[in-house]
């Protein structure tokens, strides 16, 4: 077989140098090159010297932060965006179009925006916090604060994963469970729940993603105190004004390692979501 | 208890993501109509707003192309190494923004053999605009391309090898037929792409160094003003951009809206 046929099928398609040649053309400047950069400069730190940036205190301070709270703000979007997607896909309501356009909103807004909107909402004096700090609930640069930031901007990946799904769900199998004296609670656990679980864990680890990367919405409202309320992406930053690039370059290394495993870790889930959805 | 969980739904939704949004505005008129245009009277704010509208401008056409050209090749062939196509595609969005622009400064910055080579010949790109449009670009290229690939996928070549196979040239097959059937889809990318190019933060900050008056756009100008107490003006400014993402979710409903109109056809 000419090898140009394994490589790609044959096809009167037109254009297919010029298309993939720009595509990668284009990525390669703007993703490979800086990529190949960073793992570059990774390769002239000492194993030694690496190790001791990452596992330095404050640095795992950081990871603890940054884990714990992107996992508990996935959670809960999981929890809440699934009754979210629930309610735009099977019931009609007034305001029904204004919660589904506004479901986007974190992804039209920009981080910095809702990050100073949070912090006014709930400090000592804003307009939730003047209600919340005289019971004893600190928000503001507290890791709550945080975790109510990456709720934020995580919910439109878990609605938007998870709405398509129930919408395509065919009504049928239910009514079948109904008539055959299936209860509601029963139908929803044993029918629907398990179809949509592939598209339920890839918005929750969407969501988790994209928190554990999350700077501009979080920095405002963090406080940003060494060993208590920095998150890595801070860490990051502080290192570069510092001008260690070595040490930034290896908390940066680890934070897009998980990335890439998280990214692939999604990818699977995507498929399996699809085929248990009969479209593959 | 559909009552119930529509209420929790219009709660949570009201609480997590409305009340910010009204918050940004309250804050921006708190001291009246006065303050909140005087803060666009500051030079360095003017600066900001200009910036950042160069910045988009040069980086979303670019996504644009880009995007097309990356469904094209996607969508209307096959070929191996796809997949590691469409997920070097989607990198950006598992990468933390302070990371991409934290790879420019390694790539381009003093230190590099990329970036002394630069400098020597006094082309600055780090603390520079040509950073931050780079920046920008990184992180907001998946935007059309993310949009087109399953529309263009879903539609099918049909319609185009039909038209090449009655001798159009590839360009009229393109203009004709490919480009009308994918409006809908490349203009809600390219809103995305721009609102996330005007709003985009961490990567920027970063690479600018958010010299002041010099290499800041709007959010970075938002960010110090805020630093500084300047609340008003902080949520003034802020407020340009929550119009912009207001415009951009309205269009996306007519969008919407108009393929429901057109006999279901998905958008």
């Amino acid at each position: 077989m000419k090898f140009s046929n394994r490589f790609k099928k044959p096809s009167i398609m037109p254009g297919f140098g010029l298309s993939l040649g720009f595509t990668v053309f284009y990525l390669s400047l703007i993703v490979l090159l800086p990529l190949s950069g960073l793992f570059i400069k990774t390769a002239s730190l000492s194993f030694h010297q690496f190790w001791q940036v990452i596992t330095s205190a404050r640095v795992m301070a950081s990871y603890r932060l940054t884990f714990g709270t992107a996992l508990i703000a996935a959670f809960i979007n999981s929890i809440f965006g699934l009754i979210v997607s629930w309610v735009l896909a099977r019931y009609q309501f007034p305001g029904k179009k204004i919660i589904d356009a506004m479901v986007d909103l974190p992804f039209a807004l920009p981080t910095a925006v809702a990050g100073i909107a949070l912090t006014a909402i709930y400090t000592k004096n804003g307009w939730l916090g003047q209600y919340l700090e005289p019971m004893g609930i600190h928000v503001a640069f507290t890791s709550t604060g945080i975790v109510i930031a990456l709720i934020f901007v995580g919910l439109p990946f878990v609605v938007r994963t998870i709405e398509p799904v129930l919408q395509e769900f065919d009504a049928e199998i239910e009514e079948a469970a109904a008539s055959l004296g299936a209860s509601r609670w029963q139908v929803f656990t044993k029918i629907i729940f398990p179809h949509i679980f592939p598209a339920f864990l890839t918005g929750f680890s969407l969501a988790f993603a994209r928190g554990l990367g999350e700077y501009g919405s979080v920095i405002f409202i963090a406080g940003n105190m060494p060993m208590k309320s920095e998150i890595i992406p801070v860490q990051i930053v502080i290192k570069l004004e510092q001008y260690d690039y070595a040490g930034a370059t290896a908390i940066a290394l680890v934070m897009l390692i998980i990335s890439f495993i998280l990214l692939l870790i999604i990818n699977l889930l995507q498929k399996w979501s699809s085929v248990s959805q009969g479209k593959m | 208890m559909k009552i119930l969980l529509i209420a929790i739904a219009m709660s949570f939704v009201a609480i997590f993501l409305l009340l910010p949004l009204f918050v940004v505005f309250a804050e921006a008129f708190k001291q009246g109509l006065h303050a909140y245009f005087a803060a666009f009277e500051d030079a360095d704010a003017l600066h900001a707003i200009k910036l950042t509208i160069i910045i988009a401008l040069i980086a979303v056409p670019l996504n644009m192309v880009f995007g097309i050209a990356a469904s094209w090749a996607i969508t209307r062939f096959n070929f191996m190494g796809k997949s590691l196509l469409l997920t070097l595609i989607d990198l950006p969005f598992s990468v933390s923004p302070v990371i991409a622009g934290l790879i420019y400064v390694l790539l381009y910055g003093k230190n590099s053999p990329v970036g002394g080579f630069l400098l020597a010949h006094n082309i600055q790109i780090i603390f520079a605009m040509p950073g931050m449009v780079m920046a920008t670009i990184f992180v907001t290229f998946p935007f059309v391309a993310r949009e087109l690939i399953p529309l263009m996928q879903d539609q099918g070549s049909d319609e185009e090898e039909a038209s090449i196979l009655l001798g159009a040239s590839p360009f009229y097959t393109f203009f004709k037929i490919t480009l009308p059937n994918i409006k809908w889809g490349l203009l809600y990318g390219v809103l995305l792409c721009n609102a996330r190019a005007m709003g985009e933060f961490g990567a920027v900050s970063v690479v600018s160094g958010r010299i002041r008056g010099l290499t800041t756009t709007v959010p970075l100008h938002v960010q110090i003003l805020h630093d500084e107490y300047n609340f008003v003006a902080a949520f003034a400014i802020a407020s340009i951009l929550s119009i912009l993402a207001l415009v951009t979710l309205a269009i996306k409903s007519m969008i919407e809206w108009r393929f429901k109109d057109r006999g279901g056809r998905k958008a």
